[in-house]
């Protein structure tokens, strides 16, 4: 039954991020769209240089 | 730490430290939920059994009762796999984050780059839901000078370091019932942005009564994003957003809204509603925005008191859950059908989203954030205007409270002990503080509704991840 069994997604590592990461540049969490149920996670990065 | 979840036909798995993102199949997830409870005997018999039982997909099923061997040999090479990943920092990856959290905001120690600014504390709607008490603030109605705003700016332009991109949202009440004042700050941040070596990004939050062509040409030229308010169908926006005689807004707004959004011309801009009590089935409301024209779609749960009468119960939690699910699959069905639309919440891009500085450091709230009222006063965030025991300084003096200030600096997602084994903490990097002070007395704590939401959001938008990368 060989078969593949995982298929990882291509994702930014979040470990190696630390390494360049931190310009501060990104938008502020909540200024976008909801001022009320703030999350991080569909934050754009600004630094094209760390990915 | 890993997070496994099954959602609209797909076994995910989330390896939170690293982010790396598994869509597996049956006999992987299985694999992977017992890896470091079992070891590879435990887990082949284990595994045998529960398949040889019926228990699972067909076909693993009779792979597992016609040749037990084979089925075993197989298990085993999904464990070897798994050990691969976890070996390649892709599984099982432990957290070392910790000493980081704070690193970020002590090495940005003073600096502001984001400001709410608060140029009319005074609405031409009476919602009756509204955080900010109608505009008010719970205070009295108030309009931002000229000068108080052209201080704001020069006070972020002074501690900004060196950041380049520096954001101001106009914000209320009604920050069109200031509409001059907008447009003179708007021209003097223009004027002194180059010499200063920044970018100002405006945005404009508004609930349409006072937009005309000025305001649309005004807000195309200048503001990288508008949030138009709109809560959907027509009975559900007028129940609260009504003006002071009563009369719904909905008829008022929506021609003003699709006409604004026309000639945007694909600028930046988000029709942001507010669901309760009375419409936990938001995705009706989404719909409806669909209808009306509109793609850029950003619907939020009320914030209020659990007491109040449109406050979320537990029960419409549930139907809320259920509702994210159901938007997540119509955007893969109006995707399929060339008609796609974005919902903020989902927008997770898994390449190229935020930094692990950014995801442990929280919302910037009171340090790099802040809030201005009409007379100048600072607060970490426009949901803290009006608590006077919040006020930060004033933008003359800068922070002069620096006791509170430093509770904000402290806090951050590795400073809340709930959020510690928490899957989504990389995702929320601890929430709302001024969500988590409502709910819990402190901005270390929690506001477990708002978590139970914010996972469900995150699992779907992590789903549709999977979904758009099995298309390719």
């Amino acid at each position: 039954m060989e078969r593949k069994h995982i298929n990882t997604l291509s994702t930014r590592n979040l470990c190696s991020s630390a390494k360049n990461g931190g310009c501060g540049e990104c938008q502020t969490s909540c200024q976008s769209a909801c001022k009320t149920s703030c999350g991080i996670a569909n934050q754009s990065c600004e630094n094209k240089e760390s990915k | 730490m890993i997070h496994q979840f099954k959602l609209n036909g797909y076994n995910i798995v989330l390896d939170v430290i690293s982010g790396a993102v598994h869509v597996v199949d049956e006999l992987a997830y299985d694999v992977i939920e017992r890896f470091e409870t079992q070891s590879l005997p435990q887990m082949q018999e284990d595994l045998l059994a529960k398949y040889a039982g019926g228990d699972g997909p067909a076909d693993f099923c009779a792979a597992a009762k016609e040749d037990p061997q084979d089925f075993k040999a197989e298990v085993a090479a999904v464990h070897g796999e798994v050990q691969a990943l976890k070996d390649a920092g892709q599984l099982f990856t432990p957290d070392s984050f910790a000493p980081l959290a704070g690193e970020f905001k002590e090495r940005s120690k003073g600096i502001v780059k984001a400001l709410c600014l608060h140029v009319a504390h005074t609405c031409n709607l009476n919602c009756e839901y509204c955080f900010a008490s109608q505009g008010k603030f719970h205070g009295e109605r108030a309009i931002m000078s000229f000068e108080v705003g052209k201080r704001a700016l020069d006070f972020l332009v002074e501690n900004s370091g060196t950041r380049r991109n520096l954001e101001v949202d106009f914000f209320g009440g009604e920050p069109l019932m200031n509409f001059d004042v907008v447009k003179q700050l708007v021209a003097y941040a223009r004027s002194i942005e180059k010499q200063a070596g920044k970018n100002f990004r405006f945005t404009l939050t508004t609930n349409g009564m006072l937009v005309d062509d000025d305001v649309i040409d005004f807000a195309n030229r200048e503001c990288h994003n508008v949030v138009l308010s709109l809560d959907g169908r027509k009975e559900v926006h007028d129940r609260y957003r009504v003006d002071y005689a009563g009369h719904g807004s909905w008829e008022k707004i929506v021609p003003k809204f699709q006409h604004f959004v026309e000639k945007r011309g694909g600028r930046s801009y988000y029709m942001r509603g507010t669901f309760t009590h009375n419409n936990p089935d938001f995705l009706e409301d989404i719909k409806e925005m669909l209808r009306l024209g509109f793609t850029e779609l950003s619907m939020e749960p009320v914030v209020c008191p659990p007491g109040d009468p449109y406050a979320l119960t537990d029960a419409d939690i549930e139907i809320v859950k259920k509702q994210y699910e159901d938007l997540a699959k119509l955007m893969l069905e109006r995707e399929k059908a060339g008609k796609p639309f974005t919902f903020y919440h989902y927008m997770i891009d898994l390449n190229g989203g935020p930094c692990i500085y950014k995801r442990i450091s929280g919302c910037g709230s009171g340090t790099e954030y802040m809030a201005v009222t009409p007379w100048g006063d600072l607060y970490p965030c426009h949901q803290f205007v009006g608590d006077e025991a919040y006020k930060l300084g004033d933008i003359w003096a800068g922070v002069t409270n620096t006791a509170l200030q430093d509770e904000f600096m402290k806090c951050n997602v590795y400073a809340k002990k709930e959020c510690q084994d928490c899957w989504a903490k990389l995702y929320c990097s601890g929430g709302c503080a001024a969500n988590c002070l409502h709910a819990s007395g402190s901005i270390t704590g929690i506001y477990e509704q708002g978590c139970e939401l914010f996972k469900k959001r995150m699992e779907c938008a992590i789903m549709l991840a999977a979904a758009r990368a099995s298309e390719v």
